[in-house]
């Protein structure tokens, strides 16, 4: 083969020598979704131990290992790092880099230095948000962190107060959210500029639909956010007055700024997992997607009406009742797309020949956990129920069947089904699918407990609880124990799979969409051979079996 | 660098009917450029925008102080600076025709008297700041903190806190304008930035035309309110 243009240039400057350089150095938007994978569950993996670290303390009443301010540091980290570090950069980052230029036959994003650039950028976010952490003292033959302490969202006027090192963590916040709009950016323009011949935008995956709609999101909302971190920031050390009631200021402005982005970033999250989830569906049902403009369709307009609902966090802060009343009706309102998505889904399964492999397996199990998760938000989202049951463990467990059950349960399904395409092997099906069972009733076990909990009153983010909560804190922790072992099992599979799997041909799911069509597995430098000329939907199956078939130069043959 | 040399090839995707299909490559996507440029101006003005929200709300909860404390910035400098910065967006713009024309020497004079149109702006920015400390109103200063016996009312200090912060915001994309410029040149001179390839000194442009629009809502927000004013 003669060496192409992206030969010489497949790194961001100079011609690195070394392996390690050149991967540092890569411009390849495959290379950089792996690289944000591999960074990204590192700290997921910190952020679970956090977690645990509390669900040890909660086992009884009282203290146990961690004191109190301890603890409010161990939320705070576990919050900041899953809601900043993994979740938002999460499924954009990995598998739109990876995935997305493959599906619309693209041979890279449209600014791959930027996208190298922004790789970089959200390394810095990390370590500045991580800084902190090592900022420790040993006072009394006791550690004493110096962690931010006032949760993830800080809120003003405490964390203008707080004497712990919020400052980094806003830095932090910040940084990654540029990071996270120049994805969204590149993205955008790859979308609208890459897609190969003939795709036009109702012949896209439904997963770039999702990668689309996100991007938006990710543009138009981040910057709020950004700017609002910043005022804190002044505010802090400036004393500029924005957000301090003793100059002046309006806390509760913060909320709203806050949540302007804050809460459409929870479908910035979702709607990439839905598109994983519109990917596996109709690859494993054998059968053409259902309704595929009304999925297009509703991931835009989640993300639209998305942008519109952020009230619904302050319905206790202070806000008029006919702002209530609309913010509330909104947040009705997303129910719709979602729940036409799901009847989309389940009648693209109905006569289907439905293949049980693990990523179907964990689609089907995001259906009900993502279910209980969406629909216990539309009880929060009643104005009555909310005054009763904001901030208890019934909103904290919707947000982890939401956010846990149904991003990060479509994240590992969307790993098992794209790991064949990134690593040419397979893993070991019956233990990845025993991985998903464990998974699945620890999950169960340690968040349905909550709701109970939180609907008799347990409030969250507390150090201490009432005796009559205990039961509910032991079987959330055993469940927590369980799916911390599911997590190690999973991974020590996946990662058996990268070192001893078997190959496993290209296309070994019988896929349709354009990713599965390459020359290899894994992937070529620049993806495929040719680019094809796309006249045909993404999804068409007859019989059980792919219909568009390519030669070698992917010209159609069927 | 090798790499820019070496010419890009579109690549061709045929039909089922034997037609011929140019792909679009990432390579020398002059449009893919100025898209991605316009929504990264989207964001500036997403955040800008957030400032200017925060201001209204403000201007709405205390009005009189907001007049009074818009009466004592110095209407003078800050009318200079708009007609500097007006000035500066013309030059930036006759630069930009002058390159499409062909006519590189012009363009880069032009994008000379920019910069210089952009470093007067920030002097007199700085002479503004500098007389507003002496009369004692600046970020940390007792004035605008609250609970001493200096301190001005909620209003004032929220309207002078938000001052600083978006001239001073704006100052610094004036700042990052500079240096964005300093590489055009650099771009030019070493035949990067061409009359034929022009998309970096078109962005260029688009960004100084962003931070001229800001200040254009910037100067009426914070210096005209109180311009009629019985301090003024």
């Amino acid at each position: 083969m003669s060496k192409s243009y992206f030969d010489e240039t497949h790194c961001a400057f100079g011609h690195p020598k070394s392996t390690f350089m050149q991967w540092m150095l890569t411009v390849d938007h495959k290379r950089i979704g792996i690289m944000y994978a591999v960074v990204m569950f590192t700290f997921f993996f910190v952020a679970v131990a956090a977690a645990l670290t509390m669900r040890f303390e909660l086992f009884a009443p009282g203290q146990q290992f961690i004191d109190a301010h301890t603890f409010n540091q161990a939320f705070t980290l576990h919050g900041v790092i899953m809601v900043f570090l993994f979740i938002i950069p999460g499924i954009p980052a990995v598998f739109g880099n990876i995935v997305m230029p493959l599906m619309i036959g693209a041979k890279d994003v449209s600014f791959p230095r930027l996208n190298w650039f922004t790789f970089w950028l959200y390394i810095i976010g990390c370590i500045v948000a991580l800084s902190s952490l090592f900022n420790f003292n040993i006072a009394d033959g006791k550690l004493v962190f110096n962690f931010a302490d006032t949760g993830w969202t800080f809120y003003a006027p405490y964390s203008l107060n707080t004497d712990t090192n919020v400052v980094t963590a806003l830095v932090a916040a910040f940084i990654l959210g540029m990071a996270s709009i120049l994805t969204g950016l590149n993205f955008l323009v790859t979308i609208h500029r890459l897609r190969a011949p003939g795709m036009d935008f109702f012949k896209m995956p439904l997963f770039v639909w999702g990668i689309y709609a996100t991007a938006w999101i990710q543009l138009l909302a981040t910057p709020v956010v950004g700017i609002t971190l910043i005022l804190a920031l002044l505010e802090k050390y400036f004393g500029i007055g924005i957000f301090d009631p003793s100059k002046g200021g309006d806390p509760v402005l913060f909320q709203h700024l806050f949540w302007i982005y804050s809460h459409p970033a929870v479908y910035l999250m979702i709607l990439p997992a839905f598109g994983i989830m519109s990917e596996i569906i109709p690859a494993f049902s054998r059968r053409e997607i259902f309704g595929y403009h009304t999925i297009a369709l509703s991931s835009a307009s989640i993300a639209g009406v998305g942008y519109l609902v952020w009230g619904h966090h302050l319905f206790t802060s202070g806000m008029s009742d006919t702002a209530k009343t609309i913010f509330s009706f909104l947040t009705f309102f997303v129910a719709i797309p979602t729940g036409v998505k799901f009847y989309d889904w389940v009648a693209t399964m109905y006569k289907g020949k439905i293949v049980l492999a693990t990523p179907m397996l964990w689609a089907l199990g995001t259906m009900i956990t993502f279910a209980i998760g969406g629909l216990s938000g539309v009880t929060i989202a009643m104005i009555g129920a909310d005054i009763h049951l904001q901030d208890t463990y019934y909103t904290i467990a919707h947000f982890h069947y939401a956010m846990l059950g149904g991003v990060v349960f479509l994240f590992f399904a969307g790993i098992h089904y794209w790991f064949p395409l990134v690593f040419g092997k397979m893993y070991n099906e019956t233990r990845a699918k025993l991985a998903f069972y464990i998974l699945f009733i620890g999950f169960n076990l340690l968040w349905f407990p909550m709701f109970i909990a939180g609907y008799y009153g347990m409030p969250r983010r507390y150090f201490d609880y009432l005796p009559e909560f205990q039961i509910y804190h032991q079987i959330s922790f055993w469940g927590a124990i369980i799916f911390v072992s599911g997590l190690i099992f999973m991974f020590y599979t996946l990662i058996q799979g990268i070192r001893k799997g078997k190959p496993c041909g290209v296309n070994p799911w019988n896929a349709t969409t354009l990713e599965w069509h390459l020359p290899s597995s894994p992937p070529p430098l620049e993806n495929h051979t040719k680019v094809p000329y796309v006249d045909f939907r993404p999804y068409e199956y007859y019989h059980g079996q792919p219909v568009v078939k390519f030669d070698e130069n992917m010209k159609r043959i069927d | 660098m090798a790499h820019d040399s070496h010419e890009y090839i579109p690549e061709i995707a045929v039909d089922r009917n034997g037609n011929e299909h140019v792909v679009q490559g990432w390579q020398g996507d002059n449009y893919g450029g100025k898209l991605g440029f316009w929504l990264f101006m989207l964001t500036e003005v997403m955040m800008f925008g957030a400032m200017f929200m925060v201001l209204t709300y403000y201007f709405t909860l205390h009005h009189a102080d907001f007049i009074k404390a818009s009466s004592e910035l110095d209407r003078t400098l800050g009318g200079i600076n708009t007609v500097v910065l007006l000035i500066s967006a013309l030059t930036m713009g006759l630069g930009l025709l002058k390159m499409r024309s062909g006519d590189v020497k012009g363009a880069k004079l032009m994008i000379w008297a920019t910069m210089l149109l952009a470093v007067i702006f920030l002097g007199v920015k700085a002479l503004e700041w500098t007389n507003d400390y002496k009369e004692g109103i600046f970020l940390g200063l007792q004035g605008l903190q609250s609970g001493n016996e200096f301190s001005k009312p909620f209003g004032e200090i929220l309207f002078f806190g938000m001052y600083f912060t978006m001239t001073g915001l704006h100052g610094f994309h004036i700042i990052i304008g500079i240096g964005l410029m300093l590489w055009l040149l650099k771009r030019i001179n070493s035949g990067k930035v061409t009359p034929e390839h022009n998309i970096l000194h078109f962005n260029i442009a688009l960004y100084w035309d962003l931070v001229h629009l800001i200040w254009v809502f910037v100067f009426p927000y914070f210096y005209m309110t109180g311009a009629g004013a019985i301090h003024g």
